[in-house]
């Protein structure tokens, strides 16, 4: 018990000081899975509105992989864009193995299904009233589907916010393709998971407290846009 | 000039149930045009139809001006507008809910503002310009959907049940905001009720459905 409340004390201290080591580590992550949820975004959400608002076939089964896709284990993606980037994978001339860029794709594969069916799901949740809405006071196919995008922002919102949250708390891809390399690869979750394995828990404690702050940030964030996203039902 | 409606003979089934017959109608008069039938006897439908927002099955809908018939495209169908039972209200301010009409027409804030303001006068709204729309009453939200419809300035408003889900109070206040429409611009308006009583309050020209058929009362 004494030794838990030594680390803790530790940990605070190191965040009291702003430890070099400790900001390095936590710009590297917030740079990581900012990428990867900054490409997710701009993929998965055109992606997510398309499926949501037009009939096309071979829909049901993209939604289907999709909603698949969203509990995709870490450690398969890892593994698999390891294969992928290693020396003799097809992508192993562009030597990206064990370099940040790495790390975003593998980040970027667990987002994308996340934001894509999320933001499906929101766009579908619109009451179908508000499209015949915007037709009858005039709107072109196009406008109405803008109405319908915009009526889903903050289950949009949601969808990328979830993404973040996703992959901010990812550890077994990022370990598997980054390699874990100190100054270089190293972020939040693969230190905590390193310097607990080697019973240095003051950074491992002090990382948490951070990754606990965020998630706490995330959460009440997407309170908050729950919150205003449903003022009323339509009447 | 002037918009005319001619509607000749047109069908309209729904997975086998007729909902129209052999249905005509036709105005080139301003006026308040009411249409009475008992629920689901097709007054829906009908307008659907009207409003170019559904198909027939058969027969033909045409918009005239000057004698000369007019093409079924976007120009024609932003000259009428049709408020649902149901307005469909967006997530966001009562003005910006109001100006959307304006919005998708490309008719920028500093032109549209003074516009809303006098329809949201008309309507008695004024004062509930800044609230987000989707906290209002059901007869504050139906004396929305007249005023988002009202401020495009339609040649032709059809009106599908504006009182069918609000209190005696605001059932007064909105067949007030109607008969002051004639006055307001020359739009024809086109409406729907189930109830007599109110359909021979308002109606230049009162008409009855049954069984989807139109017939003149």
């Amino acid at each position: 018990m004494n030794s838990m409340m030594e680390g803790f004390l530790k940990a605070f201290s190191l965040i009291y000081n702003l430890d070099r080591e400790l900001l390095g580590i936590i710009l590297l992550s917030l740079k990581v899975s900012g990428t990867a949820l900054f490409i997710s975004s701009v993929i998965g959400v055109p992606a997510g509105a398309v499926i949501g608002l037009k009939k096309f076939p071979g829909r049901g089964f993209i939604i289907t992989l999709l909603n698949t896709f969203m509990g995709l284990p870490p450690v398969v993606v890892g593994l698999f864009v390891y294969l992928l980037l290693s020396r003799s994978g097809p992508l192993g001339f562009m030597g990206l193995l064990y370099t940040p860029s790495a790390m975003v794709a593998a980040q970027t594969i667990l987002a994308l299904p996340i934001v894509a069916s999320l933001c499906h799901s929101a766009i579908v949740a619109v009451d179908p009233i508000i499209g015949q809405a915007a037709i009858t006071l005039g709107a072109t196919p196009y406008q109405k589907a803008i109405t319908i995008i915009k009526e889903a922002r903050y289950g949009i919102l949601s969808s990328i916010i979830a993404g973040f949250g996703r992959v901010m708390a990812e550890v077994g891809a990022i370990l598997i393709v980054g390699g874990n390399i100190a100054g270089y690869t190293r972020v939040m979750t693969t230190t905590i998971a390193l310097e607990t394995d080697k019973g240095n828990f003051e950074l491992a404690l002090a990382l948490g407290v951070i990754l606990l702050i965020i998630s706490l940030v995330i959460n009440s964030a997407l309170h908050l846009i729950q919150k205003k996203g449903t003022v009323g039902a339509n009447k | 000039m002037k918009l005319g409606l001619s509607v000749s003979n047109i069908w309209k089934s729904y997975n086998g149930n007729q909902a129209l017959k052999n249905c005509s109608f036709s105005f080139n008069d301003d006026g308040i045009y009411v249409l009475t039938g008992s629920n689901g006897c097709g007054k829906s439908t009908f307008f659907r139809m009207c409003a170019l927002i559904e198909l027939p099955d058969s027969g033909d809908i045409s918009y005239f001006s000057n004698g000369k018939m007019i093409q079924k495209d976007l120009e024609l169908k932003r000259r009428i507008t049709l408020l649902l039972p149901k307005i469909g209200v967006f997530n966001t301010t009562v003005f910006k809910n109001i100006a959307y009409g304006l919005t998708i027409r490309g008719i920028k804030r500093a032109e549209s503002e003074e516009k809303i303001n006098k329809v949201l006068e008309f309507v008695h709204m004024s004062h509930k310009k800044n609230q987000n729309a989707l906290t209002l009453s059901s007869g504050e939200t139906q004396r929305l959907g007249i005023a988002r419809a009202l401020v495009i300035e339609p040649e032709i408003l059809f009106l599908d049940e504006p009182t069918a889900s609000i209190d005696q109070k605001n059932t007064e206040i909105i067949e007030d905001i109607i008969l002051r429409m004639k006055n307001y611009h020359k739009a024809t308006v086109i409406m729907t009720t189930h109830d007599m009583q109110q359909a021979r309050r308002l109606a230049d020209y009162l008409m009855v459905m049954n069984n989807g058929l139109i017939s003149a009362a």
